[in-house]
C-alpha cells in the first residue's frame, strides 16, 4: 500500500538553525505529535532524525532519483552562491556537492518547495552588504524575483516557492503552512506578491501592538525600556512590516514591540540592507518611513493634532518603564480610562 | 590505512563533516571540517555598532541570547554602561532559560537517540531505551518538548521572543517586569522544576546539586528518571573511557552580576585536568590560527584578526580557525565550566584518567541544569519591583571592547573595535570553534580531533556508534563555529 502521509524533507542551507528551534516550540504535545496528527512524515531533518552519514545520503539519493516521493522540500537558510559563484561556501557534508546543487536538484522532485525563514525566502541576514557568501533566496534575491531557482520555477504541483518569511518566523506560521499544504488547502492564490502566505502576511506587525494608545497620541519612547511608541525615535517599522505578530503571542506572551524593542521588518525582502536599526531615520525631524498606504501630509497633520491632545497620563507613561500615571477612575457609573 | 568520511553528521546544530584515518579498525587521525561560511564578521564591519545587536544574534538560532550578550558586553566594555541590578537579573534569567533549553534539547533530541540505533539491538536494555529515546518517535520527546516550550515562555516575558531578540542591551533588558509577570516567572519555573524532578532526575533538584562523588552517582543510577537511564548506559558502555579531552579546560565566567557579591555565579579561569593546576583567565593569551582554514592571513590575536575567504589555501579543510590559549588546545562547555567552578562531582569524574570524557560531559550538562534552575528561582526572588531594568548612558563614538560569555556550549568571545560610531573590526570565537578546531600551523589537532584518535571502529568504519557518541558529547554548534 502506498504511504499516504505527506512527506517532508527539511534541509538547512546557510542558516542559523533558528527556524528549527522555533518549530520545536510549537504544539501543546510537542511538534512531533502535532505532525503525526496531521499525517506529516519528516523523512529527514538534519537536527532531529536518527539517520546520519551514509544513511542520510541514501535518503537524499532516493529522493533525487525519484524513487521516494517528496511532497514538500523545506529549506531553511540562505542559498550561498559564493565564493565567486562556486557555491563552496556550503558543501553538504559528506557529499562533496554544494548545497545550491542539492537544492536545485531536489526542488525538481518536490510537490512544493517551502522557504522557511527570510533567509531561504529572500537571502536574509547573510545577504547584508558586503554579502560575503553571495547569499540569495530560493525564488527572490532580496526584493527581485529570481534567486537560486529562478522566477519561473514551479514545483511538480505547479506552485511557486512558498515563503514563510520572518527571522525567525512565528512557529505557527511554519506549522500552519505545512499543515495547510498537507491538506491541500493552500494554493497559489493564498500567497502574496512576495510568496508569503496571506494568512499572516495580510496583516501588519503594528496591528494589535500593545503600544497602540501611545502610537495614536504620538507619545514616544525616548530610551530602551520606555513604554511609549517605538516608531518616532527608536526605529520601529511595525507600521510597514507584514505579519500578524501582535495578533498572536510569541513564547507564551511576547512579541518584539511588547518586548520593548523595535520591529526590524524581518518579514520583508531586503530588511537586512538597513543601517541604524535602533534609531528612526529622519529628515528635518520627520521620520522617513511612514505608513505605506497613508498620504504623508495627512499623517503629519494627524500626528500634530494628536500630539497636542495627548493626555498627561499617556505622555508621562511613554517615557517611563512602568506605569507612573494609572487610568483615572470614574466617580460613579460609566467606564474607566479617562484622565483624572 | 583507509580514510572514511562521516557526513552529513546530523543531530548537531549546523553542518559537520568528519574524516577518519583508520588502521586495523582503530582511528589513527581525524579531521573535523566545518563546511559552512556566511561571513558575519565582514557584514558587521562598517555598520553603526549598535546594529551588532540585530545582526550577531542571527549567527545562531540555538544560542542567540549568548550572541546578543557578547555584543552587549563588548559595548559595556568600551562605553562603561553596565546593567542595572534588575537588568542583571532579567538578563541572567533569559540567558539561563536558553542554556537550560539547550541542555535539554541536546540530551533528549541530539545525544540520547544514538542508543536507540540498531547497532545496539542485541543489548538487553535496547528495547526500553529505543521506546523512550528514538529520534522523533520516542516517548521522551513528548515530555521534553512541552517542558522546553514552557521554559522558553521566560523569553515572552523578558525578551519578547526567542530566538533572535533585541531585548539585551549594555544597560540591561528593554522590558520592565511588574508584579503579575514576576508571579508568572515563578509559575514557569515551578512547572519546569516539576518536569526536571519527575521526568529527568527522579529526585529533587537539591539532591542533584548535592552529588559529590562517583558513589553518589551510582546511587542515582539505581533510581528512576532519564538521568539514571543514561548513567546505567554509560556504565555498561564505558563512556568514561571514551572521548578523552585535551587536558586544558576554560570558562569565561557565567551569569555576571547575580553571583556572590555581584560577581559571576560560575567562576572564570582555566584548569589543567592532568595536574589540577588552576590559573586566572588571561584573554591576551588567545590566538587564532587560520593555517588549515579556507581563510587568509596568519596566526594572531582576535582583536587584530580578519576573516577573509581564501578557498584555495593549501592544506585547508575547514572554515573554522584554530583558536589556541597560550599555544594549547582547550575544551569548553558545561563540564569545563563546572570544573573551573570547583564542582566536587566534576573533579571526581575526571580524576581517574586526568582527562575529560563522554560521560563527564553529559553528566555535568545535566547537573548544571539542576544548579541553574535552582539559581533562577533565587534571581526571580531578587527582582526589585519599580527599580529600573535598563540603564542609559552616553555612548562614545570610538573605542574597543571584548564581550565574554559562557554559552551553553562554552566560552564565547566577541572582539569589537569602533571608530566614529562604526564598527571597524569584529572577530568572534565561539565555543565549538575551540572544541572542533582544525589543526594549527604546528599540526596540533583540535580537541575533538584528538578525542577521536584511538577509537576502535572495527568493521563499522564510518557507521561506528562510538564516533557518534564522542562527537555529540561536545554538543557542537556548527553554525557558530565558523559563522
Amino acid at each position: 500500500m502506498p504511504d499516504e502521509r505527506f512527506s517532508v524533507l527539511w534541509l538547512q542551507a546557510g542558516s542559523c538553525g533558528g527556524c528549527t528551534m522555533a518549530v520545536l516550540e510549537h504544539g501543546a504535545r510537542g511538534i512531533f505529535a502535532e505532525l503525526e496528527t496531521f499525517g506529516i512524515e519528516l523523512i529527514w531533518h538534519p537536527s532531529l532524525s536518527e539517520e546520519t552519514g551514509e544513511e542520510a545520503r541514501d535518503i537524499l539519493a532516493a529522493v533525487e532519483r525519484g524513487d521516494r516521493r517528496l511532497d514538500a522540500l523545506v529549506i531553511e537558510g540562505s542559498i550561498l552562491m559564493g565564493p565567486g559563484g562556486t557555491g563552496r561556501c556550503q558543501i553538504l557534508a559528506g557529499t562533496g556537492r554544494t548545497m545550491v546543487d542539492w537544492v536545485t536538484s531536489l526542488s525538481a522532485r518536490a510537490g512544493v518547495v517551502v522557504a522557511v525563514g527570510s533567509c531561504a525566502a529572500y537571502g536574509g541576514i547573510p545577504r547584508a552588504d558586503p554579502d560575503p557568501a553571495e547569499a540569495t533566496g530560493l525564488q527572490f534575491d532580496g526584493a527581485d524575483r529570481g534567486g537560486a531557482l529562478g522566477a519561473g520555477f514551479r514545483s511538480t504541483t505547479g506552485l511557486p516557492v512558498v515563503a514563510v518569511a520572518g527571522c525567525a518566523p512565528h512557529p505557527g506560521w511554519i506549522v500552519e503552512t505545512l499543515v495547510a499544504l498537507a491538506r491541500g488547502d493552500l494554493g497559489a492564490s493564498d500567497l502574496d506578491g512576495a510568496g508569503r502566505p496571506k494568512f499572516f502576511a495580510d496583516h501588519l506587525a503594528h496591528h494589535g501592538c500593545s503600544r497602540n494608545e501611545f502610537y495614536e497620541f504620538k507619545a514616544s519612547a525616548e530610551r530602551a525600556s520606555d513604554r511609549g511608541c517605538l516608531m518616532e525615535h527608536l526605529g520601529c517599522k511595525a507600521t510597514q512590516a507584514v505579519g500578524d505578530c501582535n495578533q498572536r503571542v510569541w513564547n507564551g506572551s511576547g512579541s518584539c514591540t511588547d518586548g520593548g524593542y523595535a520591529c526590524i521588518g524581518c518579514t520583508s525582502p531586503d530588511f537586512e540592507t538597513a543601517r541604524g536599526f535602533l534609531a528612526t531615520p529622519k529628515i528635518a525631524g520627520i521620520p522617513v518611513g511612514l505608513p505605506l498606504d497613508m498620504p504623508k501630509a495627512w499623517f503629519m497633520a494627524l500626528a500634530a493634532l494628536s500630539k497636542s491632545a495627548t493626555p498627561r497620563r499617556v505622555r508621562l507613561n511613554a517615557i517611563a518603564d512602568h506605569v507612573v500615571v494609572p487610568p483615572g477612575r470614574a466617580k460613579r457609573g460609566g467606564g474607566e480610562g479617562g484622565e483624572t | 590505512m583507509s580514510r572514511v568520511v562521516v557526513g552529513p553528521f546530523n543531530r548537531v546544530e549546523g553542518d559537520l563533516e568528519v574524516h577518519l584515518d583508520v588502521e586495523e579498525g582503530i582511528v589513527v587521525a581525524a579531521e573535523v571540517a566545518v563546511p559552512l561560511y556566511r561571513g558575519f564578521e565582514q557584514i558587521l564591519v562598517g555598520r553603526p555598532f549598535e546594529d551588532a545587536l540585530v545582526l550577531a544574534p542571527r549567527i545562531c538560532g540555538i544560542c542567540s541570547v549568548s550572541q546578543s550578550l557578547a555584543v552587549a558586553r563588548a559595548i559595556s566594555a568600551f562605553s562603561g554602561v553596565v546593567p542595572t541590578d534588575n537588568g542583571h537579573r532579567a538578563t541572567a534569567l533569559a540567558h539561563a532559560a536558553e542554556n537550560v533549553a539547550d541542555h535539554l534539547t541536546h540530551f533528549y533530541l541530539f545525544f540520547m537517540p544514538d542508543f536507540a540505533r540498531a547497532s545496539y539491538a542485541g543489548e538487553a536494555w535496547h528495547a526500553a531505551i529505543a521506546d523512550r529515546f528514538a529520534a522523533v518517535k520516542g516517548r521522551a520527546a513528548r515530555d521534553v518538548l512541552p517542558a522546553r516550550a514552557r521554559l522558553l515562555e521566560t523569553m515572552g516575558l523578558i525578551a519578547g521572543k526567542w530566538p533572535h531578540s533585541l531585548a539585551f542591551r549594555a544597560g540591561g533588558t528593554t522590558r520592565a517586569l511588574d508584579l503579575g509577570e514576576i508571579m508568572r516567572l515563578r509559575a514557569i519555573l515551578a512547572d519546569v522544576r516539576a518536569f526536571a524532578e519527575e521526568v529527568l532526575f527522579g529526585r529533587r533538584l537539591e539532591a542533584i546539586v548535592a552529588l559529590e562523588t562517583l558513589g553518589d552517582l551510582d546511587a542515582v543510577a539505581a533510581g528512576p528518571g532519564d538521568f539514571a537511564a543514561f548513567l546505567r548506559l554509560s556504565a555498561a558502555l564505558g563512556l568514561h573511557e571514551l572521548g578523552r579531552g585535551p587536558g586544558l579546560v576554560m570558562s569565561f565566567g557565567a551569569y555576571p552580576g547575580v553571583g556572590p557579591g555581584g560577581g559571576d555565579v560560575f567562576a572564570r579561569g582555566t584548569l589543567d585536568t592532568g595536574t589540577g593546576a588552576r590559573a586566572p583567565l588571561a584573554i591576551d593569551r588567545i590566538v587564532e590560527d587560520p593555517a588549515r582554514s579556507w581563510l587568509a592571513g596568519e596566526a594572531g590575536p582576535p582583536a587584530r584578526a580578519t576573516s577573509e575567504p581564501d578557498i584555495e589555501r593549501e592544506g585547508a579543510y575547514s572554515w573554522a580557525k584554530a583558536p589556541r590559549y597560550g599555544g594549547r588546545t582547550v575544551e569548553v562547555g558545561a563540564l569545563a565550566r563546572q570544573l573551573v567552578d570547583g564542582s566536587a562531582l566534576a573533579s571526581a569524574l575526571v580524576a581517574p584518567s586526568g582527562a575529560t570524557h563522554v560521560a563527564g560531559r553529559v553528566v555535568m550538562r545535566l547537573v548544571e541544569t539542576a544548579r541553574v534552575l535552582l539559581a533562577m528561582e533565587g534571581w526571580v526572588d531578587a527582582l526589585e519591583r519599580g527599580a529600573p531594568f535598563c540603564a542609559e548612558g552616553a555612548m562614545p563614538t570610538d573605542g574597543s571592547g571584548v564581550g565574554l560569555v559562557e554559552a551553553a556550549r562554552g566560552s564565547l568571545g566577541h572582539w569589537m573595535t569602533v571608530r566614529g560610531g562604526r564598527i571597524t573590526r569584529y572577530q568572534i570565537i565561539a565555543p565549538t570553534t575551540w572544541n572542533f578546531s582544525p589543526r594549527d600551523a604546528a599540526g596540533r589537532p583540535g580537541p575533538l580531533e584528538g578525542a577521536l584518535e584511538g577509537i576502535a571502529v572495527g568493521a563499522e568504519g564510518a557507521r561506528s556508534v562510538a564516533v557518534q557518541h564522542v562527537v555529540r558529547s561536545f554538543d557542537p554548534c556548527m553554525v557558530c563555529t565558523a559563522h
